[in-house]
């Protein structure tokens, strides 16, 4: 049985939250050290992507079948994305940050994907496996 | 105030205590950018050693500070990133080139007393 926790993400300190809850859930999947820091990592990007340019949204967090990894899945109803594969580049930014959120994002995860329609919101869902031989897939 | 910031001879030291807000750690700049000036401070070591996670914010921010300090006259060291974090930093593509970094607050006392050049 898969159990789905999700978190509303609206404050700053809702992103807090969500990786703290994040890093908890994969610990009790399996993952450690620096798997741990990756995921938080990725939440920490994503939900702050919520924050700074939904106004809010929701973070869903569910360790997948048999313990296998972790998926989350962030989804928020604000402006959404007019060009997922200019957001998608390094240093690409609509605000004064880094522009390394959403592609640093990919990068840590094993799967990642990005839906986002004008005026209809964003969804980001992405997954990582543990890396371990009996739980391999 | 939520970053204790100490006075260690001719240094100012910022510990941060685990994972900090957004209000935090520009409060953290401020009273920083302040005591330097106060103190006549030349350098600064900021201690992350508490921090889980250095994402692309938190990273934004240290560089922030560290030029807003080198305005005031003060050199920045960052220490104690911790190896799953500067590890997920670099996965990421993170990094705090042109800032100076040690490995812990001795070793950072040690690069601002030695008045070494950041890269």
């Amino acid at each position: 049985m898969t159990t789905t926790t999700t978190l509303s993400v609206r404050l700053e300190s809702d992103i807090l939250a969500a990786r703290q809850h994040g890093r908890e859930v994969a610990e009790q999947v399996g993952f450690s050290g620096s798997d741990l820091a990756l995921i938080a990592t990725a939440i920490s990007e994503i939900a702050r992507n919520i924050v700074v340019h939904a106004g809010g949204g929701a973070i869903m967090i569910s360790e997948l079948d048999g313990r296998t990894g972790i998926e989350i899945v962030a989804r928020d109803d604000g402006p959404g994305i007019l060009d997922i594969d200019l957001a998608m580049q390094d240093g690409y930014s609509t605000v004064a940050s880094l522009g390394l959120g959403l592609p640093g994002a990919r990068r840590l995860m094993d799967e990642f994907t990005i839906e986002s329609q004008e005026g209809h919101g964003t969804t980001v869902a992405m997954r990582k496996w543990i890396r371990t031989q009996s739980a391999r897939r | 105030m939520s970053v204790p910031i100490l006075k260690q001879g001719p240094f100012l030291i910022a510990t941060i205590q685990a994972a900090l807000s957004d209000a935090e750690l520009q409060a953290m700049q401020d009273e920083l950018s302040e005591r330097v000036g106060r103190h006549r401070t030349r350098g600064v070591v900021i201690d992350v050693g508490a921090m889980d996670v250095l994402d692309s914010y938190a990273t934004r921010s240290l560089r922030v500070i560290a030029d807003v300090l080198h305005l005031r006259g003060a050199k920045t060291v960052i220490v104690g990133v911790q190896p799953d974090v500067a590890f997920a930093m670099v996965r990421m593509g993170l990094n705090l080139q042109g800032l100076s970094t040690s490995l812990d607050l001795e070793g950072g006392l040690t690069l601002l007393s030695n008045g070494h050049r950041s890269s």
